[in-house]
């Protein structure tokens, strides 16, 4: 899938990747590189393994076999706590925590080294304002909770992020607006892995697609076939 | 016979009250008759076997030993029984057996160890049993409570995995909040003493003769045991349980929780 020449190593390298839980396949065999720059999006339909994918990237999970690299470097040696500070989450549904903006982006960082500017700064390229900084967390609506909870990630200065369905739960126009967000992120020099099982979406955001049906990385005839619009739930 | 005791007459009188239960629950149609029944009848069989025992453990020539051999049974059966009342609460069992044997240890060594009473069979089976027999509630409260906050707000607890927080800190929220609550009903019970209702250590003593003001000191005394005791043996469960619910790279393990 990894089609242009990267800059250094891509940003993980998944290589034999399977996922079991209990008697359950949810992901089988995975190989795939993810390039270290701009969007990846995967794609696919409910139930393929996209979620425990991304989950595995930031070491919510790990494989019950194969291996998984980021940037090079076998995950299993990574401090996990550094790693997942350095590949930021977005989850599928807001979680806030109880207090303000400011006591949400603490847990972050509660002591960070520009002050409120860094909080700030994280506002803005979550695309809020710094009104934003001391209302309550409770009290924003379902795509400002969101954009939220990625200035929060944004605060740990992740140099790469995984965002899971971020709009599943959002309307239309916020839908849009965070993915205008997301771009101007990864064109930064984020490149961000974006999940999600809207083919039109894929289609806006992609600079490589990888499409994921029942545990395994599609290619070929199914992958043309679920690009199509024709492979549904 | 002292005035504290009732004989086996008075006993069978106050079953006329256990005959007022199994009426009313006729009455009312609430089929609980035979389980009254068998409870009382149970409570009395397992009384009586316990005063023999006790006759046993109390007599000035038998070894403590037997004393504290009881103590180490206590523990073992408050194992088992917050594993009956949590079965979905992985590794309850052992957690109970450290938990309860630690601040067993600790309350009975401020109790002996400073000589508040004599190490005597007749104050250490009873001050060993009630310190265990009311921690057995507040270690079952503590451990649902933590499983079951860790489980319904999961994705809070690893969207602050995600941000980098160690797994003491991202569940620290939610443990402190099920500590709270399991320690609160003991702290209410503390606060209620003397003006809700009149303790058993002190009815007893009261009803065996004791001066009031001696009586109440021993409660006191007893009521801060218990307080303590409590409390140690939640937090060491909320340390150890939630240490058992995040693997060492920090990852919240997958929670089978009843009921949710």
């Amino acid at each position: 899938m990894a089609a242009a020449p990267e800059p250094g190593p891509p940003l993980f390298e998944l290589a034999g990747v399977s996922l079991r839980l209990g008697d359950h396949t949810v992901l089988d065999h995975i190989d795939l590189t993810v390039a270290g720059r701009g969007i990846t999006v995967v794609v696919g339909p409910s139930g393929a393994g996209k979620s425990m994918l991304l989950r595995l990237l930031n070491r919510l999970e790990v494989p019950s076999e194969g291996e998984i690299r980021f940037r090079g470097r076998p995950l299993d040696t990574l401090d996990p706590l550094a790693l997942r500070r350095q590949v930021g989450m977005v989850f599928q549904r807001p979680a806030p925590f109880p207090g303000t903006v400011r006591d949400n982006l603490a847990v972050a960082d509660p002591d960070p080294k520009g002050g409120d500017d860094d909080y700030l700064a994280a506002l803005r390229s979550a695309d809020l304002g710094p009104d934003f900084l001391d209302r309550s967390a409770d009290e924003l609506s379902g795509g400002e909770s969101q954009r939220m909870c990625l200035a929060r990630t944004l605060v740990t200065n992740p140099s790469a992020l995984l965002m899971d369905e971020p709009t599943a739960a959002l309307d239309r126009d916020a839908r849009l607006r965070l993915e205008r967000t997301a771009r101007i992120l990864a064109d930064a020099g984020r490149p961000l892995v974006w999940v999600t099982h809207d083919l039109d979406q894929a289609e806006r955001l992609a600079d490589e697609t990888v499409v994921l049906v029942a545990g395994r990385v599609a290619e070929g005839g199914t992958r043309e076939r679920f690009l199509a619009g024709e492979v549904r739930e | 016979m002292n005035d504290a005791a009732i004989g086996w007459a008075g006993l069978g009188l106050s079953l006329i009250l256990v005959g007022v239960a199994v009426g009313l629950s006729l009455w009312q149609g609430l089929r609980l008759e035979k389980d009254m029944l068998w409870a009382t009848g149970r409570a009395l069989v397992q009384l009586l076997a316990v005063g023999y025992v006790l006759l046993f453990i109390v007599d000035p020539d038998t070894s403590i030993l037997w004393a504290w051999a009881w103590v180490v049974l206590m523990v073992l059966v408050a194992s088992f029984t917050a594993r009956r009342r949590a079965p979905e609460v992985p590794g309850i069992m052992g957690l109970t057996l450290g938990a309860t044997s630690a601040s067993a240890a600790l309350s009975l060594f401020v109790v002996f160890g400073l000589g508040i009473y004599p190490v005597v069979g007749r104050t250490v089976v009873p001050i060993a049993g009630m310190m265990i027999g009311n921690s057995i509630g507040s270690i079952v409260v503590a451990s649902r409570r933590i499983l079951g906050e860790l489980a319904d707000r999961r994705p809070e607890v690893e969207a602050r995995l995600a941000l980098g927080q160690p797994w003491q800190q991202a569940s620290k929220p939610f443990v402190r909040s099920a500590l709270r609550t399991a320690l609160t009903s003991q702290i209410e019970n503390t606060k209620a003493v003397g003006l809700v209702f009149l303790p058993g250590a002190m009815t007893g003593l009261i009803l065996a003769g004791a001066d009031p003001v001696d009586a109440v000191l021993v409660q006191a005394a007893i009521m801060y045991l218990i307080l303590g005791c409590v409390a140690t043996n939640v937090v060491l469960i909320g340390l150890g349980l939630t240490r058992r619910l995040f693997t060492p790279d920090h990852r919240l393990v997958r929670l089978a929780r009843t009921g949710s």
